[in-house]
């Protein structure tokens, strides 16, 4: 399907299926078009083309109300008039669900996401946490076909979108409804995603599960996106992309043709020793995140490499900042002919399809 | 009144280097003595007038004939004119909220003009509209419809010069509640009567009751256009504000100080409905976090 904003794209050509019971993210930087793909897929857009279908049945032409999705808003948008109770069973009313059989949802509701001690309370007495929940439930009560959340874990702080996060997964277990959630944050769509849609500029880049997005990404986009790369331009010489004294099979391109080579930083082999590997470097800089370290090797080229390795290696093998290492590559991908644009130079940058 | 209801729901912003209570001290000194002297005595005032001479003068001024005529009009103008104001206000503002339309600007202009233009204006155009020597008189006149100098040109005057109040109060309610409540709603399953009933309605109705409260203080007491086109007929076209000015110009100041305390009285009656219902809501708000300590208490007792 295709949408249009005047002379924008906002979702261009875009078509994928999300299996039922499914937990599936749309990821991608702001302004990618995910929300608008929810918004399409709940009715709250028109499509400017292609079709919608649920269970089967195309809902291009259903109005919002009787597409029976669970819509979960950014901003939560809990009716600030109502108490919990009665937000989170505005669908059921609406839906003429029978008195009894509503209450007995609601309850059931509150007592699985930890409000039974809230259904007094107006959402502006809440946290944020608790109107995420809240948010949720409010629309999961009305028992929806898909569940579309849009930056489920936007609004609240880092700790809690932790919890939030474990809390999600466990809750999709429990219902099995299909769920369709929009994020930028690449971590929590692997963490989270069954499989992960990569949606840059209104293009899906890729779909697939987080392992095959992570190890096989589709292109640079994707690589870039999903995780570090190292991608560094070179020329072809003898069949053979030159890294300094590395040398990587460039099979299909000419002598003097310029490739773009990229790698995972934890593909890289540092030893102290300046002999074991064959390419030369200095360690610019070193950068602690937890259990793991950056190293930001520098070339006699000039070129950055960026290398990750365990606390424990950086310790035994005694690297430090300012020391003259050896390294070598040891998997990586040839990306492409570079490109004379200075297009996709940066994940999130470059949007290349809107132009087509 | 809402200054003092906004100062309860939270303690005010505390200005860096307020520490001594002196200056607070005195700005609010300064500010109950402005209210007191321009706006409490004027109004006691009118109160002691009318009771100048006596209980039985007072209520001799108020059930002259005349005067209870005047009563019954201004209230019948009243009734008709806030309706009217509610409903126009809700659809204008459910258009300039919630759509983007090409003249909207434009709308949001005129629906302030009445506020611009004097009242006096508005009556003398009414009068070159409806009136004999007016474009449409002369067929009204033929159908024996009489808009000038009679109730339905009032009822348009006081329409037009109160059109602003509920608008006004709802459009930046409205508009900073944004339309993502009512997004929700429809997801969920609600037809948009049920989502503007449910939903849009109880968002805005602080606001909603606030903008009635002015526009029925206005119409009640508009003078200025209802007096060009009333045609003072005594008995038959004087509404309360009218019968005030004429019953001062008759020399006669006490029955003028009565009718006008009605008038203030009406006015204080609204304000505190308003007061009632702003404390109604705030009872509801603790309420509901009273239940949740409450139940909090037990459990952890329980357990």
């Amino acid at each position: 399907m295709t949408k249009r904003f005047g002379d924008t794209i906002a979702v261009n050509d875009l078509s994928f299926v999300v299996n039922e019971g499914e937990l599936v993210a749309l990821l991608g930087p702001s302004g990618g078009g995910k929300t608008t793909v929810l918004r399409l897929i709940a009715g709250l857009e028109t499509p400017t083309s292609g079709d919608i279908f649920i269970r089967g049945h195309r809902v291009n032409d259903l109005p919002v109300q009787k597409r029976n999705i669970g819509f979960v808003f950014q901003s939560y948008a809990l009716f600030k008039n109502m108490t919990v109770y009665r937000n989170i069973a505005f669908g059921l009313r609406v839906k003429k669900w029978k008195r009894r059989a509503a209450r007995e949802r609601v309850e059931e509701l509150m007592q699985l996401f930890g409000l039974e001690q809230l259904g007094h309370r107006y959402p502006h007495q809440l946290s944020g946490g608790q109107r995420q929940r809240v948010a949720i439930a409010r629309a999961l009560a009305p028992k929806p076909d898909v569940l579309l959340l849009d930056e489920p874990f936007g609004a609240v702080d880092a700790k809690i979108r932790q919890e939030l996060r474990e809390w999600l997964v466990r809750l999709h277990h429990q219902f099995n409804v299909t769920t369709l959630f929009v994020t930028h944050d690449q971590e929590e769509a692997m963490e989270v995603a069954i499989r992960i849609g990569i949606l840059n500029c209104g293009c899906l880049e890729q779909v697939g599960s987080p392992q095959e997005v992570y190890e096989q990404p589709a292109n640079e986009f994707v690589a870039r996106f999903i995780g570090v790369m190292n991608v560094i331009e070179l020329e072809v010489r003898n069949g053979m992309a030159c890294l300094d004294q590395i040398a990587f099979p460039a099979p299909g391109y000419k002598d003097g043709d310029k490739v773009r080579v990229g790698f995972r930083p934890y593909n890289v082999r540092v030893s102290p020793s300046t002999d074991e590997y064959r390419c030369q470097a200095v360690i610019r800089h070193t950068y602690f995140l937890g259990i793991m370290m950056r190293l930001d090797l520098e070339l006699p080229s000039g070129a950055r490499v960026y290398a990750r390795l365990t606390k424990e290696d950086y310790k035994r093998l005694g690297l430090a900042t300012g020391m003259r290492v050896s390294f070598q590559i040891a998997e990586h991908k040839i990306l492409g002919a570079a490109q004379n644009s200075n297009a996709h130079t940066a994940a999130g940058s470059g949007c290349t399809h809107g132009e087509r | 009144m809402i200054t003092e209801r906004q100062t309860a729901r939270g303690s005010p912003p505390r200005v860096a280097g307020s520490g001594s209570g002196a200056g607070r001290f005195l700005l609010v000194v300064i500010a109950m003595l402005f209210a007191l002297v321009f706006l409490f005595l004027p109004l006691l005032n009118v109160f002691a007038k009318a009771f100048e001479k006596g209980w039985t003068v007072f209520y001799g001024a108020l059930v002259d004939p005349d005067t209870v005529s005047a009563i019954k009009l201004s209230l019948t103008i009243t009734a008709i004119t806030v309706p009217l104001n509610l409903i126009f206000g809700i659809v204008a503002t459910w258009a300039i909220a919630k759509f983007e339309f090409r003249w909207k600007s434009l709308l949001v202009a005129l629906i302030d003009l009445p506020f611009s233009v004097s009242p006096v204006v508005t009556g003398l155009m009414f009068v070159l509209l409806f009136g004999l020597r007016g474009y449409l008189g002369p067929w009204l006149d033929a159908h024996n419809i009489q808009v000038i100098y009679a109730v339905p040109g009032m009822v348009l005057a006081t329409t037009f010069v109160t059109l602003p109040f509920v608008a006004q109060e709802l459009i930046p309610v409205m508009q900073s509640a944004g339309n993502e409540q009512e997004q929700a709603a429809l997801t969920l399953g609600a037809s948009g009567w049920q989502t503007f009933w449910h939903v849009t309605l109880p968002s805005v109705k602080l606001a909603l009751l606030y903008g009635v409260i002015l526009c029925n203080a206005r119409a009640l007491g508009e003078f200025g256009a209802v007096s060009v086109v009333s045609g003072h007929i005594t008995g038959l076209t004087d509404t309360l504000p009218l019968r005030v000015e004429k019953l001062y110009q008759e020399y006669n100041s006490t029955a003028a100080f009565a009718v006008a305390s009605i008038l203030a009285l009406l006015a204080l009656v609204t304000l505190a409905i308003k007061t009632a219902f702003e404390w109604h809501t705030q009872r509801v708000y603790a309420r509901a976090e009273r239940a949740t300590s409450d139940a909090r208490t037990t459990r952890t007792k329980s357990t």
